[in-house]
């Protein structure tokens, strides 16, 4: 029924890419059919676990008595790290840091100490209860700088990124000043909470269904906790309810448990927790603090940068190394320093462990850059969006033998298209003449004052760990002229089968409805990287192609023979196949290859080209390319409570040549409220002993319908086909729009900035909160009445 | 601890179960009646995920309990289809993408299914009013808001509401 209810309006030549096709799953959410793991029918002797968790952040497990657990109604067995067959560790950078369950230390507040397995889900939430530990409480680390005052040790290796010499161009820069900024965290709340559903199968076959952007590392890490080959665990996802990076690494212990349950109780179990402990198990996005010293001069021209990033990474790695390299390969966004210095400082603390989250490190090295900006803005007197037009990167003027395009990484900035973006956001919104407006406005508005922004996003596309940047597909060409699609890529709402299944049909002159689209699994493709980095479309988009392009070169040479045509007069055309003079169908051409014997399956693969990187020496060409947009904000605040509205929006963004426009635009405006939610209200409070507070929407304040900017308009950047020979010219657009949101918080500073005459620089923090607005109104008052 | 019973009209069929007096309305029609529309999403009334109707009033099924529901008539997104005939509001998410990953859309159907019900030609601020106690964490909400909008112009509170 789903597929007969998909609109497909497919032009009769245009092929399916770069239409504004339906998501893939539109007809079974809309009829809410679309099964997610806790929606699959329970297989026989389903039994449910549930994780006991640590009720200190830090300290020694002194004893552990799971009598009352055991004995619990409805309880079949309770699981600790004795009863783990293989490694005790789920540790993704395999630094052996991150135990399944604790057994001696305990590192931050809702550490797994035990799972237990019963027959209703209620029983065994209940039974988790029952547990009785006794604690050797020691003080725990809770933010930057706690953990800084306890000597500041480091959950990985840090970064150093530097170019040119820093203390002489500081030393030589007409002006300088010093700062710090606190950049707040943030929880995914993916709306389908972390589930996992283990079935055991014979000898020692694990088939976990699991919601995870990362099937090929839970497979890795379940074969490692059981003690088994990763050939005997194979692990599936349809789709996710939201992952936004928070099932990256963080779907590895619920999959591990519920297997490790499975494989002792020899039934299938699922594991599903309660959104306050999911909350307070995962983790989030790292907060930083950003302290900087910037050279400038009086025309608002930045001459060095020196900045420290420092992230509060929590009680091990995860993926805290690669996040903080990520902040600082975007803490110039789209600025040229003559001279730089970038490091970071991944901090060890008691709280939940910080991870990939949309954008990756990204917005908080890129939120660091605007603020470099604004000091300067505000310092000189100028309009920061005329301080941001002075330092883009760009043309082959030199300062000082060095060209005005390379990055602070060595990477030559090639596409550079953030001044065209820029200027034609900045007509199209007007932003000149409304900025003028509200200047005027505010001066007679005694309580209620506007603030605009413009600022551009520049985001780096590919992992920068290189090796990731692989990909597997699978194509099926049945003797119906049907099509099954699979790739290593996964679905979270993102519409990464859509594009790839758009890739398809069009590859082979096919309609949508005959490719069918198939779950993500460890068995169909191998080896496969996380579903992140933006890069999903750009990754399996190319192996995918790659597999029908083989599967044609041999329906192609079969085709020449049998009708005795050249090779190159065969073509797959919208709907048909040419053959010479004649044309035919694509399912007729099938029919007569296979009675010949023609191998109609093949496999894709694609590595992505250029990329390069040597850590130690920061240097090298970590990005394939870059993805560019601008935003220009508009906000009114309230200057006797903080309160405050987006008013309006305007955006302006680079998909390259998109694969699907409708699918893009949801992207942007989607990961516009996420980054806008992110810097605005959502605040995360953790309390002196490490308890997280802000554990349901109730607290943690999530943007809503009335939350979006009362006037949003969104544009595709046109004729902007990527320079790149990516899949169809498109670039990767999960990521880059979150960070469109910074235009906001620089419209509530330019506001705040009003009650000072904008003479004072209002350092507003993010989140920038009602509470944290007012203060800033009051400390600007204050200081320009001194 | 003994179960009681409960019967309800669910999607205008008659449907009963047995539950624990605690037990809560989307567990029983997820579980125990197979509506899988329904999710979870918080499990405290915060997200909005777990949206029904409950004699036509958008109620949270995370937060009522079972018990409480004996003869009333209750609605889930999986009713709204006639058939094969997408309900006029389902239609307009389509059309307006106003699902991503596709969570939380079964719950602002309803949500909008009971506004239309209500008032048939909503303002665009009070569509924002009646989705605001559901999240979506994909899209933004102006796809959500524009498809209630096009599905309140072409009638969809008049022809099954």
């Amino acid at each position: 029924m789903a597929d007969a209810r998909r609109k497909l309006d497919i032009a009769a030549e245009a092929g399916p890419v770069g239409g504004a096709l339906a998501h893939d799953s539109a007809a079974k959410h809309v009829a809410g059919e679309a099964v997610y793991i806790d929606d699959i029918a329970a297989p026989d002797g389903l039994l449910h676990a549930y994780l006991g968790l640590s009720t200190v952040a830090h300290g020694r497990l002194l004893s552990l008595d799971l009598a009352a657990v055991r004995a619990a109604p409805g309880v079949v067995g309770v699981l600790t790290a004795a009863d783990v067959p293989g490694v005790n560790d789920i540790s993704s950078t395999h630094r052996q840091d991150e135990p399944l369950f604790a057994t001696d230390r305990i590192l931050f507040h809702g550490q797994p100490l035990f799972a237990v397995v019963a027959g209703t889900r209620e029983q065994a939430r209940h039974a988790a209860t029952l547990a009785k530990a006794e604690y050797a409480e020691e003080a725990p680390l809770i933010d930057i700088a706690a953990a800084r005052a306890a000597g500041g040790a480091l959950v990985t290796d840090p970064l150093k990124l530097e170019r040119g010499d820093i203390a002489a161009a500081l030393a030589a820069s007409p002006r300088r000043l010093k700062g710090s900024m606190a950049i707040g965290g943030q929880e995914h709340f993916y709306l389908e909470s972390q589930v996992a559903l283990a079935v055991p199968g014979e000898d020692e076959d694990m088939q976990v269904f699991v919601s995870t952007q990362h099937p090929s590392e839970v497979q890795h890490m379940v074969g490692a906790v059981l003690g088994a080959g990763s050939h005997a665990v194979t692990v599936e996802v349809r789709r996710m309810g939201g992952g936004f990076g928070g099932k990256e690494t963080q779907a590895n212990l619920f999959a591990c448990v519920a297997a490790l349950a499975a494989r002792k109780l020899k039934r299938p179990v699922k594991l599903r927790p309660d959104r306050d402990d999911d909350m307070a198990i995962t983790g989030k996005r790292h907060d930083f603090v950003c302290d900087y010293e910037v050279g400038f001069d009086e025309d608002g021209s930045i001459h060095a940068v020196d900045a420290l990033y420092a992230a509060r990474c929590g009680w091990n790695a995860d993926l805290s190394g690669p996040v903080t390299d990520r902040a600082l390969f975007h803490m110039d966004n789209c600025y040229f320093y003559p001279a730089v210095r970038a490091r970071s400082e991944p901090l060890f603390t008691n709280t939940c462990s910080n991870t990939a989250f949309r954008g990756f490190g990204g917005p908080q090295g890129m939120v660091g850059a605007e603020r470099f900006i604004e000091e300067v803005a505000f310092a000189t007197g100028l309009d920061p969006l005329e301080v941001r037009k002075r330092n883009l990167y760009g043309g082959n003027s030199s300062t000082e033998g060095l060209g005005r395009d390379l990055t602070p990484y060595y990477q030559q900035v090639e596409d550079n298209i953030a001044g065209h973006v820029i200027s034609e956001l900045e007509r199209r919104c007007d932003y000149q003449a409304r900025r003028a407006a509200i200047r005027e406005a505010n001066a007679k508005s005694p309580v209620i004052k506007r603030g605009i922004a413009l600022t551009p996003v520049k985001f780096g596309i590919s992992f920068t760990a290189t090796w990731f940047n692989q990909a597997g597909a699978l194509v099926h060409v049945y003797k119906d002229g049907t099509v099954a699609l699979n790739h290593g890529g996964t679905e979270m709402g993102q519409g990464l089968y859509i594009k790839v299944a758009q890739v398809v049909a069009q590859a082979f002159g096919l309609g949508l409805d005959a490719v069918k689209i198939t779950a993500t699994t460890t068995g169909k493709v191998p080896n496969t990287s996380a579903t992140a980095a933006s890069s999903g479309s750009d990754l399996n988009g190319m192996a995918a192609l790659d597999a029908c392009e083989t599967i044609k070169r041999r329906l192609t040479e079969f085709a020449a023979k049998h009708w005795q045509e050249r090779p190159e007069d065969i073509a797959f055309l919208p709907g048909r196949v040419r053959v010479g003079a004649r044309e035919i169908a694509f399912r007729e051409l099938i029919q007569a290859a296979y009675m010949a014997r023609i191998q109609l399956s093949a496999t894709g693969f694609y590595t992505t080209p250029k990329i390069h990187w040597d850590r130690k020496a920061g240097r090298g060409h970590p990005f394939y390319y870059f993805a560019y947009g601008a935003a220009a904000a508009e906000v009114a605040i309230d200057t006797l409570t903080g309160e405050y509205k987006v008013e309006r929006v305007d955006i302006l963004h680079d998909c390259g040549q998109s694969l699907n426009p409708a699918i893009d635009r949801g992207q942007i405006e989607g990961g516009f409220v996420q980054g806008m939610g992110w810097l605005t209200t959502e605040e995360l409070v953790w309390d002196r002993k490490g308890r997280l507070w802000t554990r349901a929407p109730s607290t943690y304040k999530i943007p809503v319908a009335s939350d979006r900017p009362r006037i949003f308009n969104v544009h595709l950047l046109e004729n902007a086909p990527n320079r790149e020979p990516t899949i169809h010219r498109s670039k990767a657009v999960g990521e880059p729009p979150l960070m469109l949101a910074i235009s906001v918080l620089h419209a509530l500073s330019d506001a705040v900035a009003s009650v000072g005459d904008y003479r004072v620089c209002p350092r507003l923090d993010a989140p920038a909160t009602p509470e944290r607005v007012l203060d800033a109104v009051e400390r600007v008052r204050a200081e320009a009445a001194s | 601890m003994a179960k009681l019973p409960v019967q309800f009209r669910l999607n205008g069929s008659d449907r009963a179960g047995f539950v624990d007096p605690a037990g809560n309305l989307l567990d029983l029609l997820r579980r125990g009646l197979g509506d899988f529309a329904p999710k979870y999403g918080c499990g405290q009334g915060t997200c909005g995920v777990c949206t029904v109707l409950i004699d036509g009033e958008p109620q949270l099924s995370c937060l009522t309990l079972a018990i409480s529901c004996e003869g009333r008539q209750i609605e889930t997104a999986s009713g709204m289809a006639d058939g094969p005939n997408l309900h006029p509001l389902q239609q307009a998410f389509m059309d307006n993408f106003a699902a991503q990953c596709g969570f939380c859309t079964p719950g602002m159907l309803t949500a909008a299914r009971a506004l239309l019900a209500k008032n048939p030609n909503p303002t665009r601020d009070e569509v924002v009013e009646a989705i605001s106690g559901n999240i979506c964490r994909c899209t933004g909400y102006e796809p959500i808001i524009a498809a209630i909008l096009a599905a309140a112009a072409g009638g969809a509170g008049m022809r099954r509401a």
